[in-house]
């Protein structure tokens, strides 16, 4: 692609991210929206239901353990197709 | 004033710019692993913006310390879903970049060179 | 392409690093619990201790330390702990990976059960990230002739 085109192309990207980014909440915020949903439960609830003090891990494991199973699943079929695309008798 | 703004969004303009190089360099760039890095630094981008969005100020890690005392409050405590979310889409990252590159070695296997233009030429053929 | 590095203070380093990053791998894993770690982050720190070997002494160090036919049992195990981790609360007429049914078997009662659970899973991915890596690792760096590279008279991925 030619050069002058792709910058303008990512100028102009940049600057609607960056008008977008004028919405946002300040950083930091504890009123933003993404913490009050959900987040609040798994921090009050994780030493109570599981006894496991890192939010992290008992999100990671427990409340979302579907997620992560199937992310493993991933990772798994990744290394798998490396080595069925790489280990061949002859380049294909 | 200007300057409490300014401070408020530096860290998502940041994400913005890192998002601009990634995608510059995936347009630009002609050489197949060239490519590939813009895509990892656009990946990146996305990865340091969920979890900046994940911070409260006056907060500590999502790790509830005092065991033995009353129940925590969410205000104490960043928020743990991105840093979780993250943390997969970190390790699917490494998956992905495994595959290309993979995908890069079978192409220079195959053509000789991981140039773009060289390789379309070559299919032209 | 096999070529042994001759460097003394590479390899001492590698020699007496590698044993402190495969006990600190564990220590993240066991430690994921109470403070930042986990299975994701321990399989990394082992599978790089691996990569330490390969790089700092040769490929077929460390595949002498780590077998071919074992990081494929590896890769499969963990995602088996993980997916029978969720399989048996089944048994139990739980949902699939609803840990506190394993207070059927494991003592202390469903809280514990779900803590124990976790550290199954934990394990299981530990497992499957350290093997994936270095799976891909060596994959990647022998461009798949691992026995050519490791033979005589293959010079490995640039031989064309």
């Amino acid at each position: 692609m030619n050069r002058t085109v792709a910058f303008f192309v990512t100028m102009l990207t940049g600057l609607l991210l960056i008008y977008s980014t004028l919405d946002f909440p300040p950083w930091g915020s504890p009123n933003q929206p993404g913490s009050l949903h959900v987040s609040p439960r798994y921090i009050e609830k994780t030493l109570e239901e599981t006894k496991v003090p890192n939010a992290v891990t008992s999100v990671l494991a427990d409340y979302r353990g579907y997620d992560t199973m199937f992310e493993t699943s991933v990772i798994f079929t990744a290394g798998v197709a490396v080595m069925m695309l790489l280990r061949r008798k002859k380049d294909g | 004033m200007m300057m409490d703004f300014i401070l408020a969004k530096f860290n998502y303009w940041v994400y913005v710019v890192l998002i601009m190089i990634g995608f510059y360099g995936m347009m630009t760039k002609k050489n197949l692993m060239k490519k590939l890095i813009g895509m990892n630094i656009f990946q990146w981008s996305i990865i340091l913006f969920y979890i900046s969005i994940g911070s409260k100020k006056n907060a500590t890690l999502p790790i509830i310390m005092d065991i033995h005392s009353h129940a925590p409050s969410a205000a104490d405590y960043i928020n743990p879903l991105p840093h979780v979310l993250m943390l997969t889409a970190i390790v699917v990252g490494v998956a992905t970049t495994g595959i290309a590159l993979t995908l890069l070695v079978l192409i220079y296997k195959r053509y000789g060179t991981i140039e773009e233009d060289e390789v379309i030429e070559a299919l032209k053929k | 392409m096999v070529r042994d590095v001759e460097d003394v203070i590479i390899k001492t380093i590698a020699r007496i690093m590698v044993p402190i990053m495969q006990v600190y791998s564990l220590y993240v894993y066991v430690h994921g619990h109470i403070s930042p770690g986990g299975g994701f982050q321990g399989g990394c720190i082992m599978a790089a201790s691996f990569i330490l070997l390969a790089v700092a002494f040769n490929l077929g160090e460390a595949k002498r330390r780590l077998k071919e036919k074992a990081i494929a049992v590896f890769c499969s195990l963990g995602v088996f702990i993980y997916a029978w981790t969720g399989v048996v609360p089944l048994f139990f007429g739980g949902n699939f990976l609803d840990y506190s049914k394993w207070s059927h078997i494991l003592p202390g009662g469903e809280v514990m059960a779900r803590y124990y659970g976790m550290a199954f899973i934990e394990l299981g991915v530990q497992i499957a990230v350290m093997a994936v890596m270095v799976s891909i690792f060596l994959d990647l760096v022998t461009a798949g002739r691992h026995e050519e590279v490791l033979g005589k008279d293959d010079d490995g991925f640039y031989s064309r």
